[in-house]
């Protein structure tokens, strides 16, 4: 019955998202209230929908219900009822409807928080996610429905053992709030085009919501990138994986978007472009549905799947980018414009960024499409490596992390070269010097390194300069804060990258008991390997001995082998540390008593993390800023500044 | 300054921007592509002499061999086999009848020295570059439709 409930359920949320998706909208262009009013509860009726469907499919992986397909092919009885419920979303078909939840959760949230907004706008906001919404749920209903039955039912046939990691509840569920959250800013971005107005009141509307949504993305990458750290077993943060690479560009367009709506609220410039940020940053999202959807790459995330599915998501893809475009041809000249400044100005160097932010976007979608368009033109197989990545992304983000440094320094319209040099100054040489002795601390100057720990001291030294004299007088508004914390991130981060890129030691080696291999100084003793049960695996779980800082800890990796399935799983042992990771992974065993043993030491790798870490945070300290707390005064002088840009 | 000024200034910057990103991708491009190569292409003397490459098909059964950490297999598409060999640890998949994707070069004795392996990573999925190897090899026309 359950799972009926919620087919039944989705398929009346298919019908609400039909509503939703025109009457507001008409009703919006021709003035009448009866159906701008509907938008509102339309949004409520379609959240409890897909959320009433999607607890549905939760609740038969619970319930252990094997006559519904989906839940044979991801679960097991023995599976533990936590990944049961991640399991939820651990295939195609679940992972769409936790996509249509999450469509529909930041609809409400829209529906909720934007009740000082006029109602024609909330209603043209409302009706595009609604015809998002539709595309997507007849997507799910049309080709992947979770809730197909089989007669008759046997158990499961289990979750891919790569996916039973707390990883699996985490990931995808902040990955796709991100993804998600950018529908929100490309629907405020088509009402204001369709309203064909576009002006500050839309851009400080929609700025929130494009942080939230960034946020959320910044931590999903994240999390994906230290899943795959410690359980895949290669010690590697990130692969270029076509995969990574889809959830990768819409965060570079998203970060563009971030700043380039900052510029379009403060001062009216680049209204054109940052609509076409929008409509970038949320096609892109649909892109990569696209790509991890059709089967059409070779990757961790494609599960085998049928090619009707791509063309489905291929066509809402073209349908989504397509009308935007039109719509931006048509409406945006009328809208657009105004906003002078001088050609040295913080306009003019934010707008650097966000075009080289573009551009490396645009390296990572070619190297990505490459092998797919010469597959198609049917000119041969091939596959572009992180060799490709590597030295196009490099070259084209350095000075990216450069102006990061300078930007926030400059004032609106003119900029003073001299005032900034002069603030600047002392980060620079503290840049130069760290340049010149944190590599030797290292191991060695070699070019990446030399460059990688400039433009960290640079960008924290800045950021630096800029706290000191706003905190002296007061505490500085949570947007300052944020911005401060966002880039000091980017800082941490870049020595992560840069220290574990130059310095790491890996070691493939034999081992017997008793052996002992030293890696970055640190010896690890090998003790020995023996079976341990688990709840639904068997492992061999080895145990290393390693000194660190004086005291002797261990290490225990597992070679995990699942009941139900014939995959082995490798689960890498970690002792991770401030300066750096020791990590040790069971390879195979080798005659006798001798194990193949990958042996790791990861300098600063944690940093990778934690600088991600605080860019969400510097997004959640702006989106605590006063400003946009729905207060009586904001309401009125969004009002006013709609009034006035309507006369 | 004047507007067409500024204007121009902007146009020849992205230029700039797009033409240096221009020559890095196509640089980067022409030395880090892999070609998918088929067994039977390596025996027709198809593969690239001078380049890494990638080959795509079935580990044979019973060709597995260990010494310390260095590894020998043959990959096949059923009609022709390529020798392979590899120094590291196999991913978890790699099974001996399995799909498996080798990168690396054509040494002078006519055996692959792999400085990649890849294998699936689900155990019902076989990689499309091993499948399309086996169905070309099995449709009799060696080479492709390159």
């Amino acid at each position: 019955m359950i799972p009926e409930l919620g087919h039944f359920a989705l398929i009346l949320a298919l019908c609400v998202s039909a509503v939703m998706g025109t009457l507001p909208l008409i009703g919006a262009q021709q003035k009448r209230q009866e159906w701008i009013a509907l938008a509102r509860p339309a949004a409520q009726a379609l959240f409890f929908l897909v959320a009433l469907s999607f607890a549905s499919l939760a609740w038969s992986f619970l319930d252990n219900d094997f006559s519904v397909i989906y839940v044979a092919e991801h679960s097991n009885t023995m599976l533990p009822a936590i990944y049961r419920f991640g399991a939820t979303w651990g295939g195609h078909e679940g992972s769409l409807l936790l996509w249509a939840f999450m469509l529909s959760g930041w609809s409400l949230a829209v529906a909720f928080f934007s009740r000082t907004l006029d109602d024609a706008t909330v209603a043209r906001v409302l009706a595009v996610l609604g015809l998002v919404s539709m595309g997507l749920l007849l997507f799910v209903l049309v080709t992947s429905n979770p809730f197909a039955r089989q007669l008759p039912a046997e158990n499961g046939r289990d979750l891919n053992p790569m996916l039973q990691d707390p990883g699996l509840v985490f990931h995808p569920t902040m990955l796709y709030m991100g993804y998600v959250g950018f529908a929100v800013a490309f629907a405020f971005a088509i009402a204001a085009l369709i309203a064909g107005r576009l002006d500050a009141a839309w851009a400080r509307w929609s700025r929130p919501w494009t942080t939230a949504a960034w946020v959320f993305l910044t931590l999903g990458i994240a999390l994906g990138s230290k899943w795959a750290y410690y359980v895949l077993g290669w010690g590697g943060w990130w692969f270029w994986d076509p995969v990574e690479n889809a959830s990768f560009m819409p965060w570079l367009v998203g970060t563009a978007l971030l700043h380039s709506l900052a510029v379009t609220e403060k001062r009216g410039a680049f209204k054109g472009w940052t609509v076409l940020l929008a409509i970038g940053a949320f096609s892109l999202s649909l892109l990569g549905t696209f790509l991890v959807r059709s089967g059409v790459l070779t990757s961790v995330h494609a599960f085998a799947s049928d090619p009707r599915r791509g063309i489905f998501i291929l066509l809402l893809l073209v349908v989504v980018v397509g009308a935007s475009l039109t719509l931006f041809a048509w409406r945006a000249p009328k809208a657009a414009g105004g906003g002078s400044f001088g050609l040295f100005s913080r306009e003019s160097l934010l707008l650097v960024g966000n075009v080289l932010l573009i551009v490396a976007a645009g390296s990572v979608l070619l190297g990505t499409l490459y092998p797919l368009f010469i597959d198609a033109l049917n000119l041969g197989k091939l596959s572009v490596g992180p060799p490709y990545f590597n030295s196009v992304f490099v070259p084209v983000m350095v000075p990216v992390v450069a102006l990061l440094a300078a930007v926030p320094l400059a004032r609106w319209k003119n900029a003073d070269f001299s005032d900034m040099a002069r603030r600047l100054g002392w980060p620079a040489v503290a840049a130069v010097a760290a340049a010149a002795i944190v590599p030797g601390l290292m191991g060695g100057w070699t070019l990446l390194t030399v460059l990688g720990v400039f433009l960290a001291t640079w960008v924290a030294g800045s950021t630096m300069v800029q706290l000191a004299p706003r905190l002296k007088s007061g505490m500085p508004p949570a947007s300052f804060l944020g911005m401060q914390l966002a880039h000091l991130g980017v800082a941490v981060f870049i020595v992560g990258i840069t220290l574990v890129g130059g310095y790491q030691e890996e070691k493939d080696v034999r081992m017997e008991p008793g052996d002992t291999v030293t890696v970055g100084g640190y010896p690890f003793k090998f003790i020995g390997v023996r079976e341990v049960p688990g709840p639904n695996y068997t492992a061999s779980r080895g145990e290393f001995e390693v000194s660190r800082g004086g005291k002797s800890l261990r290490l225990y990796p597992e070679k995990r082998n699942y009941f139900s399935s014939a995959m082995p799983m490798t689960e890498a042992a970690i002792d991770a540390g401030f300066i750096g990771d020791l990590y040790v992974s069971l390879g195979e065993p080798l005659e006798g008593q001798a194990w193949a043993v990958r042996v790791y030491y990861k300098p600063f790798v944690d940093w990778i993390w934690a600088g991600c870490v605080l860019m969400a945070l510097g997004g959640l300290c702006v989106l605590s800023d006063r400003r946009y707390r729905a207060s009586k005064r904001a309401a009125a002088a969004a009002r006013e500044s709609l009034e006035r840009s309507a006369a | 300054m004047k507007n067409w000024k500024k204007r121009g200034a902007i146009i020849a910057g992205g230029l700039a921007a797009v033409g240096i990103a221009s020559a890095l991708v196509l640089n980067a491009l022409d030395s880090n592509i892999a070609l998918y190569i088929t067994p039977s292409e390596v025996a027709a003397g198809k593969a690239p002499r001078d380049q890494a490459f990638r080959i795509g098909g079935l580990v044979k059964q019973g060709s597995l061999k260990r010494q310390d950490l260095t590894v020998h297999f043959v990959v096949t598409d059923t009609v022709r086999d390529v020798q392979v060999s590899y120094k590291g640890i196999l991913p978890d998949l790699f099974k001996e009848g399995q799909g498996a994707v080798v990168q690396g070069r054509l040494e002078t004795d006519g055996t692959f020295s792999a400085s990649e392996v890849l294998a699936k990573h689900d155990e019902n999925y076989m990689p499309p570059e091993a499948k399309r190897a086996l169905e070309q090899a099995q449709q009799g026309h060696p080479g492709g439709k390159r």
